[in-house]
């Protein structure tokens, strides 16, 4: 997978390599494969979607040439405007929208154009989709949902155009937030989200849409849920990261490697319910996390990851839990790259979580 | 002066003339004389007192002036190309905008922000319960009004009994449909069992109209194991999938595009059926109110919103929740067919309503209904209204324009319907609500096990170790824990 750091000069190939390394279990059948971008995989995704379920719908603003991002590009053509089309300019209408069609029984695939713009649908998600089923004692449920929204860095997106907004999703039972590295990943990913039968936020690193360039088969797949991935083996310290920020952090891995530093890297891939378990694995192996996000970090994800891991690992642990995360800033513009946990503030987290 | 005087013609000068008894153009010294013939004003004196408080607000100062200047060249401008139209009216020239043709005026005028009337509100049955002479209704059936009334006489029993079990502490919480009991069960008389019903929380007599049982509500109440809702919501939280009911939920008005959606499945699926929503007056000042109705009339949605307007959102009276026409004026705002009715007369809201379902699913188009009415009860078992409004008011209502004596007249007067008949029915709803409430109590609380059930499709491992975890803390400390619920 081709990649560009945050000057956007191109880096070397990371995680295409260590997919060898994988331990996860996938249905990927070895078929014909493409090498294309992540939109293209996204596009891929709903166009399976909507071919194998005559019930499935794509939905949001803008949608209907293509979107904003292309991810929805043909569709409407394809599967004519009755399935694909635009809405009205209004998040808690798409999103209460997308909860009735889904409690009907249908695949009610809704975009939000930012991941920056999903609050006015807050309560819809928190307070409707997310209680559905429990409320209503099964007798409906509203699973069929996936809110598909770009989120993170983009190198000059400023306050609304660069938010990673996964944690407040992360605060509420009912829901599941999922959150791809790739182009392949996305598409089976995606997958696997609309045929879930509980209500999805997917998250699309827009960063990654026309840079991230990868094989992904051009079947029909899925990737499991609530699965991580270790993408990368070590012995020395466990680093876990999700979407855009792995990159980042198999960098830091491939030069801590050069002074002798093993590090193990973990995909979380699904954040609720997260994989508790192969997180808590490979702490067990090694005796160090670090975790790294763009969101920041007070009351980000890492930190409920960090006080599992602490509550299960204590006396295992060698170093206290790392964080390398975006800072207590709304998201800057010109100072976006102080902002970011860059390669260099992991490494030299890495550094001092191994010296400790 | 500039240029523009040069070309003269009578249509520009009856035009500048328009324009100076507006007090608009002109020295800025004239600014304050009254506005002589104003012919051509609409709204008349009124817009020109508007400008001329506008005016006067400006600062003024050489750039304002210069304003005006500019002004007037983009009127001769205006003028020069319609010259040759032998209207001084420039009304009948179009513009081409996306969106459509849109004729245009060189008269400025503001849409008042309200009619000069109120839109009027459709009736049946006058406060006595008699028919108005050569009144437009559909006939309901000697069964049919019967049904209509006894659920009603149902309704107004039920809503006292459990609200007094709610007083002696045998239930936590509970709110009346006191004076909604024509909106209840007209509304829902004139639909079918296919229509999926998205309520707001006052609306129990469409779940008593289509066969919900006094023992089901009891259960609901008392969230006990039969309780199709298992427990986890307040009481009054009713849902059920057999009778087309979502379960309700306390957020006001989310169920607005939801139900847009819903309905947008009916229409793919070619069903003969619609949604029908309710939402109160407070309602429709959340947000979710404006994304349901415009999604449902751009989606082409057969969803009927039913607005009772009662007056007040717990202590809030409408005058503070809106300065609109109440809500039947803002379906216009969306491009929907509107219409104004008396909620407190059964007829009427049945034939509004069996009209709109007409509309709905034959044109699948939304319609909005706004009924007018008066919440009797108190908001809820946790409020006091005499705090916040007059003893006198509520009786009035209760009593005078009390929806259930209203129907029973008609009925009654049509021979259908006898005094004996209706001490039966209250003691035998009576007799059934104690004995259902007693059932209830006495029945078990659903298992601990349904606490973490229903999250998802399946218990994430996260659950599954927090329920562990709590049974142990349980079998340490069992006096922590209420006794009747089966761990």
């Amino acid at each position: 997978m081709a990649l560009r750091n945050i000057m956007g000069k191109r880096v070397g190939i990371g995680l295409m390599g260590s997919r060898a390394l994988s331990t996860a279990t996938c249905d990927v059948e070895s078929g014909s494969a493409k090498s294309i971008n992540l939109y293209s995989a996204i596009n891929q995704a709903l166009h399976v979607a909507l071919e194998t379920d005559p019930r499935a719908f794509v939905f949001g603003e803008d949608v209907s040439f293509g979107g904003v991002f292309r991810c929805t590009t043909g569709l409407a053509d394809r599967f004519g405007k009755a399935r694909v089309f635009n809405t009205p300019l209004c998040e808690q209408g798409i999103v209460g929208f997308g909860i009735g069609l889904a409690a009907m029984g249908n695949r009610a695939i809704a975009e939000i154009q930012f991941a920056d713009y999903i609050y006015p649908a807050f309560d819809q998600i928190v307070n409707e989709a997310a209680k559905f089923r429990y409320r209503s004692g099964n007798q409906f449920n509203c699973g069929g949902l996936t809110i598909r929204a770009p989120y993170g860095a983009v190198g000059h997106g400023g306050h609304y155009h660069s938010q990673s907004p996964e944690a407040f999703f992360c605060h509420v039972p009912g829901i599941k937030v999922v959150i791809p590295r790739s182009p392949r990943q996305a598409k089976g990913l995606l997958l696997s989200c609309i045929r879930d039968p509980n209500p999805v936020v997917f998250f699309e690193p827009k960063w990654l849409y026309r840079l991230a360039v990868e094989e992904v088969p051009e079947h029909d797949y899925m990737l499991p849920l609530s699965e991580a991935e270790v993408i990368r083996q070590g012995s020395d310290i466990t680093l876990v990261g999700w979407g855009a920020q792995l990159s980042i952090m198999e960098q830091a891995c491939i030069e801590a490697e050069k002074d002798g530093i093993s590090c193990e890297l973990i995909d979380l891939k699904t954040l609720i319910p997260w994989d508790k378990e192969t997180v808590e694995a490979s702490v067990r192996k090694t005796g160090r996390v670090l975790i790294s996000h763009e969101a920041p970090v007070t009351g980000g994800f890492g930190a409920e990851i960090s006080a599992s891991i602490v509550e299960c690992c204590f006396l295992r642990l060698e170093a206290p839990v790392a964080r390398v995360c975006g800072l207590d800033t709304p998201f800057p513009l010109v100072f976006e790259p102080f902002y970011m946990p860059t390669k260099n503030k992991i490494l030299d987290a890495i550094k001092a979580t191994v010296n400790y | 002066m500039a240029n523009w005087v040069r070309i003269s013609s009578r249509s520009i000068g009856n035009h500048i003339r328009k324009r100076m008894n507006q007090g608009f153009i002109g020295s800025a010294v004239d600014i304050n004389k009254s506005s002589g013939s104003s012919s051509a004003l609409h709204g008349g004196r009124t817009v020109c007192d508007r400008n001329r408080r506008y005016l006067n607000s400006l600062p003024w100062n050489r750039a304002t002036l210069f304003w005006f200047q500019r002004f007037k060249s983009t009127v001769a401008e205006k003028q020069q190309d319609s010259f040759l139209s032998s209207d001084t009216d420039d009304d009948q020239l179009s513009l081409d905008f996306p969106g459509g043709k849109v004729s245009y005026t060189s008269d400025m005028n503001f849409i008042s922000e309200s009619s000069q009337t109120r839109v009027p509100c459709y009736r049946v049955l006058d406060d006595d319960g008699e028919l108005i002479k050569d009144t437009d209704f559909q006939q309901v059936s000697k069964e049919a009004a019967v049904k209509m009334y006894s659920k009603m006489v149902n309704l107004q029993i039920m809503d006292t009994i459990f609200y007094e079990a709610q007083r002696q502490g045998r239930i936590s919480f509970y709110l009346t449909s006191a004076g909604e009991e024509a909106i209840n069960i007209a509304s829902a008389a004139a639909l079918t069992e296919q229509d999926i019903i998205l309520p707001q929380y006052r609306e129990p007599g469409v779940l008593l109209w289509r066969g919900f049982t006094l023992q089901e509500f009891a259960d609901q109440c008392f969230g006990n194991k039969a309780d199709y809702g298992k427990g986890r919501q307040m009481p009054i939280h009713y849902g059920s999938k057999k009778h087309n009911f979502f379960t309700i939920s306390s957020p006001i008005a989310t169920q607005l595009p939801q139900a847009a959606g819903i309905a947008y499945s009916l229409k793919m699926d070619n069903k003969k059926a619609c949604v029908v929503s309710y939402i109160g007056d407070g309602g429709t000042s959340e947000g979710d109110f404006h994304a349901g109705l415009n999604f449902a009339a751009v989606m082409e949605a057969p969803v009927i919103f039913f607005c009772r307007n009662n007056g007040w959102a717990i202590s809030t009276n409408v005058w503070e929740q809106f300065r609109s026409d109440g809500i039947v004026v803002k379906g216009r705002a969306y491009g929907i067919r509107s219409i104004r009715v008396d909620g407190n007369d059964a007829l009427a809201v049945y034939t509004a309503v069996s009209a709109a379902r007409e509309m709905a699913v034959n044109e699948q188009r939304p319609i909005l209904i706004e009924a007018l009415t008066y919440r009797v009860g108190h908001h809820s078992t946790s409020d006091d209204s005499t705090k916040y409004r007059q003893s006198d008011e509520i009786v009035y209502w209760k009593n005078a324009r009390n929806p259930v004596n209203r129907f029973r007249n008609w009925v009654q007067s049509n021979g259908w319907w006898s005094d004996q008949q209706e001490t039966q029915l209250r003691s035998s709803v009576r007799k059934q609500l104690l004995e259902a409430i007693q059932v209830a109590e006495k029945t078990e609380k659903p298992p601990l096990s349904e606490m973490f059930t229903d999250v998802y499709d399946y218990p994430p491992p996260n659950l599954e170790e927090q329920e562990k975890h709590l049974r142990e803390t349980i079998s340490r400390h069992p006096a922590d824990y209420p006794s009747d619920i089966p761990v």
